[in-house]
């Protein structure tokens, strides 16, 4: 058995409201194993949001424990939450967020920095990426030339640099036409094949289907918990 | 890592060029003002330290004083209460170094067909010594000289060149009040005093042949004034005690009896002038140094709308792994090379004026290496100082907030 990239146990998150406490996850319980692409699923205001801000290590849980890689992240000080951020996962946002004055090089290669890679570990590494999801040739271009579906490539690319355990994509189809978040899925997939973790926030049914498994959020918990049945399931354990 | 901070910094800075520029030029207004006020400020300080460093160190000046004749008093140096005699006296006292008993005035100098007014000094060799005044061609005239009433003269350079033109006046003969003198050497230059006059307009003879052929005093032997130097400033006030003890004994001036001479600290007079230059030259570099505080508060605001601005940013940073000293390092450098990069081209603009200032007034600009040092070490602390707290706002952001910001 496999130890899980993620272990999140009676995981609960409460927000100060004017009308008092609201309790935005109402302890949650997920194991995610290496090499599963899991899709969380849910209306707005179900919690999946928080739960990504916990699982991202942005944001620290009122209760419960959340282990990732085997640490228990729950209390982890600021700094020590930066560095699993930067050594652990890779995020991918909806809107992209590449840095606008950097060439797309620089801003594959920003977690490097903040690594402490020096700069030809940096440029090689970037390069690498770049081609890897197919954008080597636009290493010098700055992001304003490319495409949204060619923005969000670089994104990934960013998101891989550090050769994370986990990737955690945010509605990354959520700015993009049909056909190129279709693209930007078929990336996902390959990536899944290659044996990378996923976690991806959508909820668009199609976008789903391309997820081993999918998790529905409802009011702050879990309501299902299933394989996608189109597609053949990670055997869990 | 601080190379590629560097690099954002600039990158940051080139984002928005006009606004890097102004926020830039209030430090280089502030830097350019302390620049030129320390070099205004060190340049008058330097100007009067070397008028101080011609006139002679530790020097007393003795003028014989007013004396009362049946209710009648005379003003200061109103007649001849001093004698040869006092000067030989006050010679003998510890302390001293230098005693130049002095008859001086104005006489009309002729020489050819020039003719020159001038300050004629009837003195003893003991003046130039008490004065370090060097002569820089032909030679002194000696104590024999005072004693045989030679008539050999010693001209300062305006004299020379007055007088002589360009000829060499060594050896010449010139005349004071129709007697022929020889001139035997010339004076270096000491250019003006703390008063503003000419001090090398002047002619140092010897005291008796002054006083015999020139003023034709009544009384030989008595002088109008003394120049006394003390060996060192620690020195002063006790030679100040004793020579005023000595000469009311020697003129036999009873207890009560008010002095019939006047004793002037001629070191004070320029210590106090060059405590004024001091504080002139502080009182500007605070001045100036407002002018650098309103560039740092520019620096700061810049900085405030930049972290506004980049707020989005900050949090990409943050959730790709950049932690709060990360953030809070990129913003102070981009606030300290603006900071910098304005101090120097301050101190260009400064250095720049401080030339002109000095190329059209010919006001003495020193510009020290300790001034240019200052204003790097506070352009610094002014970026590190108004760049904490904007960047400090900037680490201190919750990144899915910032995430979120539009």
């Amino acid at each position: 058995m496999t130890e899980p990239v993620i272990r999140v146990v009676d995981l609960g998150k409460s927000y100060e409201t004017a009308a008092g406490l609201f309790p935005a996850l109402k302890g949650v319980n997920l194991e995610i194993r290496p090499g599963e692409f899991i899709a969380i699923m849910g209306p707005s205001g179900s919690g999946k949001s928080t739960f990504m801000n916990l699982l991202g290590c942005l944001d620290t849980p009122s209760m419960g424990d959340y282990f990732l890689a085997g640490e228990n992240v729950a209390h982890m000080d600021k700094d020590a939450l930066a560095i699993l951020r930067n050594r652990t996962l890779g995020f991918v946002f909806q809107g992209f967020n590449l840095l606008p004055r950097m060439t797309l090089q620089d801003n594959v290669a920003l977690p490097l920095v903040y690594a402490g890679l020096d700069k030809k570990e940096r440029r090689a590494k970037a390069r690498e990426m770049l081609a890897k999801v197919g954008l080597g040739q636009y290493a010098e271009s700055l992001p304003s030339r490319i495409s949204g579906g060619q923005q969000q490539r670089v994104a990934i690319a960013r998101a891989l640099v550090n050769e994370p355990r986990l990737i955690l994509a945010d509605e990354p189809t959520g700015n993009l036409d049909s056909h190129t978040s279709e693209e930007i899925m078929r990336l996902f997939d390959e990536l899944n094949g290659e044996g990378i973790t996923i976690v991806l926030v959508t909820h668009e049914p199609d976008i789903a289907a391309h997820a081993g498994r999918q998790v529905k959020f409802l009011d702050g918990q879990i309501v299902s918990d299933q394989a996608t049945p189109t597609r053949e399931a990670v055997p869990a354990c | 890592m601080l190379k590629a901070m560097l690099g954002e910094a600039w990158l940051a800075m080139g984002a928005n060029r006009l606004r890097t520029a102004l926020t830039m030029l209030g430090m280089v207004i502030g830097v350019g003002a302390v620049v030129i006020m320390m070099a205004i400020g060190q340049g008058a300080q330097y100007a009067v330290q070397q008028t101080i460093s011609t006139m002679g160190s530790n020097l007393y000046i003795v003028l014989s004083g007013s004396f009362t004749t049946a209710g009648v008093r005379s003003g200061s140096a109103g007649g001849p209460t001093l004698t040869v005699a006092d000067a030989e006296a006050i010679a003998e006292l510890d302390g001293v170094t230098n005693v130049a008993p002095t008859h001086q005035g104005t006489r009309q100098l002729v020489y050819g067909s020039q003719n020159w007014s001038s300050t004629v000094v009837g003195t003893t060799p003991s003046y130039l010594e008490a004065r370090s005044w060097s002569i820089v061609n032909g030679a002194g005239f000696g104590d024999s000289d005072v004693r045989s009433s030679t008539r050999v003269a010693i001209i300062g350079k305006t004299v020379a060149e007055n007088l002589f033109g360009g000829d060499d006046p060594v050896g010449k003969t010139m005349r004071i009040q129709q007697n022929p003198f020889i001139v035997i050497g010339v004076l270096g230059s000491k250019g003006q005093n703390l008063d503003g006059r000419d001090q090398d307009d002047t002619v140092i003879i010897p005291l008796t042949t002054a006083q015999r052929k020139v003023f034709g005093t009544p009384f030989l032997g008595s002088v109008r004034m003394i120049m006394v130097q003390a060996e060192s400033a620690e020195a002063m006030p006790r030679v100040e005690t004793d020579m005023t003890a000595l000469l009311r004994q020697r003129h036999r001036l009873r207890e009560g009896l008010p002095d019939d001479f006047f004793m002037r600290n001629l070191s004070a007079a320029a210590e106090s002038q060059a405590e004024t230059t001091r504080t002139m030259s502080i009182l500007l570099g605070a001045i100036a140094s407002i002018s650098l505080l309103v560039g740092g508060i520019g620096i700061m605001n810049i900085m405030l709308v930049s972290v506004t601005e980049r707020t989005r940013e900050i949090g990409i940073r943050m959730a790709i792994g950049a932690r709060e000293q990360d953030i809070l390092m990129q913003f102070l450098l981009e606030a300290v090379m603006i900071s910098l990069a304005g101090c120097l081209l301050g101190l260009l603009l400064g250095i720049g004026s401080a030339l002109l200032v000095n190329a059209i007034t010919s006001m003495v600009i020193v510009i020290s290496g300790s001034s240019v040092l200052v204003a790097f070490g506070v352009a610094a602390a002014v970026g590190i100082f108004f760049g904490y707290y904007p960047a400090q706002k900037a680490a201190r952001l919750d990144p899915i907030e910032a995430l979120r910001y539009q």
